[in-house]
């Protein structure tokens, strides 16, 4: 029986893997954000009711879509290796990892950012429309702007969903704390690693949550509603 | 100013405009009322350029708007104000933000459209809600802010569809009152749909009835008013109570309608007085459209020159809907 890995060392081991989730994270949440929400805005442009309606786009970006959506992470993680390799150079460690996360957050972000402008009262975006503003105008100052407190909490649940994505980045040698509790932690029965990472997980996660509440809370200017 | 000319719409078979030709002049309010599903807000949302009309032409000045596209359609839609139906304001932007939104549109610069955003503030009298957010007002101030909004980018033509309807009287009184300045201070042309004759009595010139897509009656309010047989003048003259006791007791009993102070004030006594007659109000009452005062009285009379009393009061200005009671055929 070997003696429990030192509380010095685990908390090394903690911070170097929350350091690469992190920065797997971040980065692909940032990318999938980016491409994201134009899908998202470009859905539901095209969308029956939509701005630009135009049902064939709409049918076809839909389809590509839904099946992104639809791919388990772990497939998305191998099946692209020869195009994180053309990205990033190579096709092992954090920075490979990216390109898939941000990959399979895209129709994900998508979804859920068109499912949000849908919201938007049609008398709200007709008013603008009376105004003569282009649909650019109108996608930022109505859409998009009007949306923001529900973007932002979807940015929160993204970010989240990443975190979980990540924890495979060890197939490919991501590292990060789902790889530190899985290989560290589980695989070899050191249960003070895979408890304190779990734990750690936990604690991230909900003050990552809580900050996106926040933030969203903070710029919606419909809590100000008195009486 | 504007003219609609034989327009038409359907959708999925439902004739909902079935060649409406109407126009408005100038700086005057046009009503449009009608029952439900008349086509009224189709007929809105034309004007509005919200909808395309399957045929016929909507004329602002003189130019038809209906077949715009791109950047022409753009500014046509500058000059035509919407107030939709219902709630319209963005509820991330204050009061001044969203009157600000045309403004932008039209890619009016910065402190300009600071000082015009509290011009219209100020035309609508919440100067003081600038920095308010829609949660933060009332229905009625919300109103008036979409009415703003509107007017914001000098627009020729006012559109409002039901801009009351979801309001208690008292606010009515408020957002109409900032409609009526609209075309009094800012000469806009207004049209106005709603199924409230309260709004017609306050506030239109003229008005246009719509019944399944077709104009049924279109005209001047007062104009209107004097035709007996109009919908107008039933909907919108003080009822007359039937209340045979009181009629029995007179000679000849006959409906009048009287338009304006002078008639309103001294006809009927002066009537009178001129023929010797007894003459009594037995029924109707006072209105007021606009700031016309009009009277719908049924009158009671008494004495032998009672009909030439009804027929001078015809007249003298006075419409005299019918006789009631005696020989048939004395209205003016
Ligand atoms: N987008 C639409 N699709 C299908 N039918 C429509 C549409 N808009 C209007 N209609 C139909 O056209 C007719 C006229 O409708 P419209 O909304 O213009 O009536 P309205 O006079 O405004 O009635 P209300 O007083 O109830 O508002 C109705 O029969 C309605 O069902
Ligand atoms: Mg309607």
């Amino acid at each position: 029986m070997r003696s429990a890995t030192p509380w010095s060392d685990v908390v090394a081991y903690l911070v170097e893997a929350t350091g690469e989730t992190l920065y797997m994270v971040g980065v692909s949440t940032v990318i999938a954000t980016l491409l994201g929400v134009p899908v998202g805005v470009w859905l539901q442009l095209t969308a029956k009711g939509g701005l630009r309606p135009n049902a064939a786009v709409h049918r076809v970006l839909s389809f590509v879509t839904d099946l992104g959506r639809s791919m388990p992470f772990i497939v998305l993680l191998v099946a692209l290796t020869s195009v994180t390799r053309l990205i990033v150079g190579g096709s092992i460690g954090s920075t490979a990892v990216i390109v898939p996360l941000a990959v399979g957050a895209i129709p994900f972000v998508g979804r859920l950012v068109q499912n949000i402008l849908s919201e938007v009262h049609v008398t709200v975006v007709e008013a603008a429309i009376t105004t003569g503003a282009s649909t650019l105008k109108i996608v930022r100052s109505v859409l998009i702007r009007e949306s923001m407190p529900a973007l932002i909490n979807a940015i929160g649940v993204t970010v989240i969903a990443l975190i979980g994505y990540s924890a495979m980045a060890g197939v490919i040698g991501g590292g990060g704390l789902g790889d530190l509790a899985i290989r560290e932690g589980y695989q070899r029965f050191n249960d003070r690693i895979l408890w304190s990472t779990v734990a750690w997980l936990a604690v991230l996660t909900t003050v990552i949550q809580l900050g996106f509440t926040r933030a969203a809370r903070a710029s919606d200017r419909r809590r100000h509603a008195s009486v | 100013m504007i003219t609609v000319e034989n327009l038409t719409k359907s959708f999925q078979g439902v004739n909902a405009l079935n060649g409406v030709t109407l126009d408005v002049e100038a700086g005057t309010v046009l009503g449009v009322v009608g029952p439900s599903g008349a086509g009224k807000s189709t007929l809105a949302r034309c004007v509005a350029l919200l909808e395309r009309p399957d045929s016929g032409a909507i004329r602002v000045d003189g130019t038809d708007i209906t077949s715009l596209d791109g950047s022409a359609l753009r500014a046509a839609r500058r000059q035509i104000g919407v107030v939709p139906q219902g709630d319209s304001l963005l509820r991330q932007r204050t009061a001044a933000g969203n009157i600000a939104l045309p403004l932008e549109s039209a890619g009016v610069p910065g402190p300009q459209r600071r000082t015009r955003v509290g011009e219209l503030l100020d035309l609508v009298g919440l100067t003081d809600k600038a920095t308010a957010y829609p949660d933060q007002l009332s229905g009625g101030q919300r109103q008036r802010i979409a009415v703003a909004r509107a007017l914001a980018a000098n627009p020729s033509v006012l559109l409002a569809d039901e801009p009351t309807s979801a309001l208690d009287p008292e606010t009515t009184g408020s957002v109409l009152t900032v409609l009526d300045r609209a075309r009094a201070e800012l000469g806009v042309t207004v049209l106005v749909v709603t199924h409230d004759m309260g709004v017609v009595r306050k506030i239109c010139d003229d008005v246009a009835v719509l019944e399944q897509g077709r104009v049924v009656e279109h005209g001047k309010v007062l104009d209107l008013v004097n035709n007996p047989v109009s919908r107008t003048s039933s909907a919108l003259l003080p009822a007359v109570d039937l209340n045979p006791i009181n009629e029995n007791s007179y000679d000849r009993v006959a409906d009048v309608v009287l338009v304006g102070f002078a008639a309103v004030g001294a006809l009927l006594p002066e009537a009178a007085h001129r023929f010797g007659v007894e003459l009594n109000i037995v029924g109707g009452g006072l209105t007021r459209l606009g700031e016309t005062p009009v009277a719908r009285f049924r009158l009671g009379l008494n004495g032998e020159r009672s009909d030439s009393a009804l027929e001078w009061i015809g007249e003298a200005g006075g419409a005299v809907q019918r006789s009631l009671k005696g020989p048939q055929g004395v209205a003016a």
